[in-house]
């Protein structure tokens, strides 16, 4: 029915109190909160992840459209159906062990979440032992490690050793970013996917899963 | 001001290849126009090499004192790289950096109370990233404690206090210069001393948000800056800002600046 032009522009703009108005217009007449979610929000956010990793959008834009996407969110809630699909894949985050840099990898999170993923974020300095743990229990489609550190790049490997040795690393695939990671590297170790921004990251996430 | 040149840094395409292919006139010319342009330690970086970065630090304080006569920053969060890199170091050099994270501070300690060494003292604590000024003067604190038990004089300490970027909270550039202020106060002759490419993280333009930010951390008592020193506006705005604090004698660095067609 709707294309949702004008939530679309104001999430891409970060202006919440607009993409409010917006999202509950479109509920009035009608729309599905699903149908809200993955055509006008999600793809909102697609845009702007898009547009950040060309460099024509900076991290304090996404920072605000990622806020107003979650506002808008909160609004749509209590209007989702049983059976809704709200979900691209479950996808389990956190920085390495040793290594305390969070800024990345909550950029990557609130990405990832803005193109729908449901995401568990472990924090800083996380164990390969943990990140099994976590892994068994929340099951999740995809493992995104996060080192901003030369010294801590060698517990992205400790981690996908520890998952094979768990039985586990054919269970989801991993991916890895961080400033002073490289493709190479994500080869070198056996990751499946190497992410170089935050935007990328949720492109990379979704042709792991093959989906658009 | 203290200056420490940023250039010798293999995260830098043209550095790394100039290691890998221990390329020494390259590194030696790199090392020379820093100190031509006025720093006063040349910071050296090989993380991008891993396992073989101890190999790699130790070849490039070897290659740049074996022409110039300076003092270096050995630059690495891995311990061990530091302790063999000092091995190779004439003088007194500047360590950089130590933390309070436990493995990095108890393999660090015995290497700094065996010889003299200026030390980068970073503000990350055990289990986080400070973000308020309190948190970084308390990390900070605990790290002087620490150093100075360990033999090391306040005047040879350098406080890093962590900068991080403006673009994902628009209170980070207060948060450090709080600190700064206080960190200065509170422990008279100790150092601060910063990068400034962290603030800009995320933003357009990086150059001139870390600029001004170079400015203002001056003006709130930071005395030691980590930079490329071969970058005539950013050196601009460090003379021209000292002068105006009333630190440069007869405007005397400001004018032969001038003079020697140095202002950008």
């Amino acid at each position: 029915m709707s294309d949702f032009k004008a939530l679309s522009e104001a999430v891409n703009k970060g202006d919440t109190k607009t993409a409010l108005v917006e999202a509950q217009k479109a509920l009035d007449a009608g729309s599905s909160a699903e149908e809200i979610l993955n055509k006008g929000l999600i793809t909102a956010m697609n845009e702007v992840g898009d547009k950040f990793s060309k460099g024509l959008l900076f991290v304090p834009q996404m920072l605000r459209s990622a806020k107003t996407m979650q506002e808008c969110t909160k609004l749509l809630q209590p209007f989702f159906q049983e059976g809704d699909v709200l979900s691209k894949g479950k996808v389990l985050i956190g920085t390495v062990k040793g290594d305390l840099h969070d800024i990345g990898k909550n950029l990557v999170s609130m990405m990832l979440e803005g193109a729908g993923f449901t995401i568990t974020d472990m924090g800083v300095d996380v164990s390969p032992e943990k990140f099994v743990e976590k892994t068994r229990e929340v099951k999740p489609d995809i493992i995104a490690l996060s080192a901003l550190l030369s010294t801590t790049m060698p517990a992205m490997a400790q981690t996908i050793e520890a998952l094979q040795k768990a039985g586990l690393r054919d269970k989801a695939k991993v991916m890895i970013g961080g400033a002073p990671v490289t493709e190479k590297y994500a080869q070198q170790i056996n990751a499946d996917s190497y992410a170089s921004d935050a935007g990328s990251a949720v492109n990379k996430a979704k042709a792991l899963l093959g989906i658009s | 001001m203290i200056i420490v040149g940023e250039k010798i840094n293999t995260s830098r395409k043209s550095i790394e290849e100039a290691v890998k292919n221990r390329d020494a006139s390259f590194i030696i010319r790199i090392a020379r126009e820093q100190a031509e342009a006025g720093a006063h330690y040349i910071d050296v970086n090989a993380g991008t090499f891993l396992d073989k970065e101890a190999d790699c630090l130790s070849w490039l304080v070897e290659t740049v004192q074996s022409e110039i006569d300076i003092p270096l920053a050995l630059d690495s969060p891995n311990p061990n790289a530091l302790a063999e890199a000092i091995k190779h170091h004439q003088g007194v050099p500047m360590i950089n950096s130590i933390s309070l994270e436990e493995d990095r501070l108890q393999s660090l300690l015995p290497v700094i109370s065996a010889q003299p060494c200026h030390v980068v003292a970073l503000c990350m604590s055990q289990t986080s990233m400070p973000t308020t000024v309190e948190e970084r003067v308390a990390v900070s604190s605990k790290l002087i404690k620490k150093l100075t038990d360990a033999g090391t004089p306040l005047e040879m300490i350098y406080v890093d206090p962590l900068i991080q970027p403006i673009s994902v909270d628009v209170n980070m550039g207060l948060a450090a210069l709080g600190a700064i202020r206080k960190i200065m106060h509170d422990f008279p002759g100790v150092n601060t001393i910063c990068g400034l490419s962290n603030v800009s993280f995320g933003l357009p333009e990086r150059r001139i948000i870390n600029r001004n930010f170079l400015a203002l951390c001056i003006s709130y008592g930071l005395s030691a800056v980590i930079l490329d020193p071969t970058d005539k506006e950013l050196m601009t705005t460090l003379i021209t800002v000292e002068m105006l604090l009333g630190r440069d004698e007869y405007c005397g660095n400001y004018i032969e600046a001038y003079q020697n067609g140095r202002l950008a």
